[in-house]
């Protein structure tokens, strides 16, 4: 009976869940994104951490977009900067509070300046910072810093 | 006549070039006379390079109170200056955020936090954010390490103090140590650019926005 409890309590814990569903990846992911040619996705990758106020600002359009697209070959994806510690607390806690329903992703590297090039030559490496990639038209764009949510949708537009 | 055409066709495209270039100036390149400035220190005196008659370069590191990274790097930027100012090379510490959109880094509180960890270097406000701009400066911590020459302060290193902003033990490459070291050996820097994740400078709302 108490391991039963442990179980409820386990699963019933959103801390628990969340921890579970948070993927990490590395600078191969970024590579993977782009040169995967055959995937017609449009991927809105937005590089954000859970301490940065102009990130968590603009996070609500990035939700939004990911509810109008969801039937579109988009997909939207948060690329989490935080500190290692935070992905078993701060993180997953924000991502319950927020109720964040966009996919979000940590990456797991300590040497930034080996990946941010890989992102775009036009990145300085200050977040929050936004990727658009279409593989199969290898197509991109990059934005430095906050957007709103009129931009953003013009950087979406020129995918189409 | 096709060599004329040539000619205007690699004229214009040198021309092109050229206005590609200067549209991607804005702020400074490894080699650039670095500016220099008077900005407000937390003691309340004016602070320019120029003051420092005996310094032999600096380490500028655009940081402030608010953001996680500054803050990871707080106690290397104090070990930094411990180690380098006698040497000639002291850190010039300057914050250029914006204040109504991060009150945490308004001059008061730079003032106190200066206080509380008994901050060795110079902590100066970059109120009219001009200086971080004709840097180039685009998130904290952002370093820019300057030698002294007599054509002016050269700019000799610009990006991240290390490569491990959560665990500087862990750090393989101490970057700005690494310049630093090498421009009082008199040698050429071997990793004179990097890039980090840091916050973005929070620059002044245009009336417009």
């Amino acid at each position: 009976m108490r391991q039963f409890c442990w179980l409820i309590w386990l699963l019933g814990s959103g801390q628990f869940l969340y921890a579970q569903q948070i993927q990490q990846v590395n600078k191969s992911w970024i590579e993977n994104i782009r040169n995967n040619t055959t995937n017609d996705t449009l991927y809105i990758i937005n590089f954000w951490a859970t301490w940065c106020k102009p990130c968590v600002a603009e996070l609500p359009y990035f939700e939004q977009l990911h509810k109008q697209t969801q039937d579109k070959k988009i997909r939207v994806v948060l690329v989490s900067n935080d500190t290692k510690k935070a992905l078993t607390d701060r993180l997953p806690q924000f991502i319950s509070d927020k109720q964040i329903q966009s996919r979000v992703l940590f990456m797991n590297e300590t040497n930034a300046n080996d990946w941010i090039e890989l992102v775009s030559k036009n990145w300085s490496g200050a977040i929050p910072a936004t990727w658009l990639v279409k593989a199969s038209l290898k197509q991109e764009a990059f934005h430095e810093g906050e957007l709103t949510f009129e931009k953003l949708n013009e950087l979406v537009k020129q995918f189409k | 006549m096709m060599r004329k055409i040539h000619l205007i066709l690699a004229a214009s495209i040198f021309m092109l070039a050229a206005a590609f270039n200067i549209n991607h100036t804005s702020g400074s390149k490894i080699g650039d006379k670095a500016s220099d400035f008077s900005l407000k220190n937390v003691d309340g005196n004016m602070v320019s390079l120029a003051d420092y008659k005996n310094a032999k370069g600096f380490i500028v590191i655009f940081t402030c109170n608010h953001c996680p990274f500054s803050q990871a790097y707080e106690q290397r930027i104090i070990e930094l200056h411990q180690k380098y100012e006698s040497k000639g090379y002291p850190v010039i510490a300057i914050n250029p955020n914006d204040k109504d959109r991060e009150p945490e880094d308004s001059y008061e509180n730079m003032q106190k936090l200066a206080k509380e960890k008994s901050y060795p270097f110079v902590y100066l406000y970059d109120e009219t954010q001009e200086i971080a701009k004709a840097y180039g400066a685009t998130r904290t911590p952002h370093v820019f390490i300057l030698q002294k020459s007599k054509k002016g302060n050269l700019v000799k290193y610009i990006g991240a103090i290390d490569d491990n902003y959560e665990d500087a033990t862990a750090a393989q490459q101490k970057y700005v140590e690494q310049a630093v070291d090498a421009l009082l050996a008199g040698k050429s820097i071997s990793i004179n650019q990097t890039k980090a994740i840091g916050c973005g400078i929070k620059w002044k709302k245009k009336p417009t926005e």
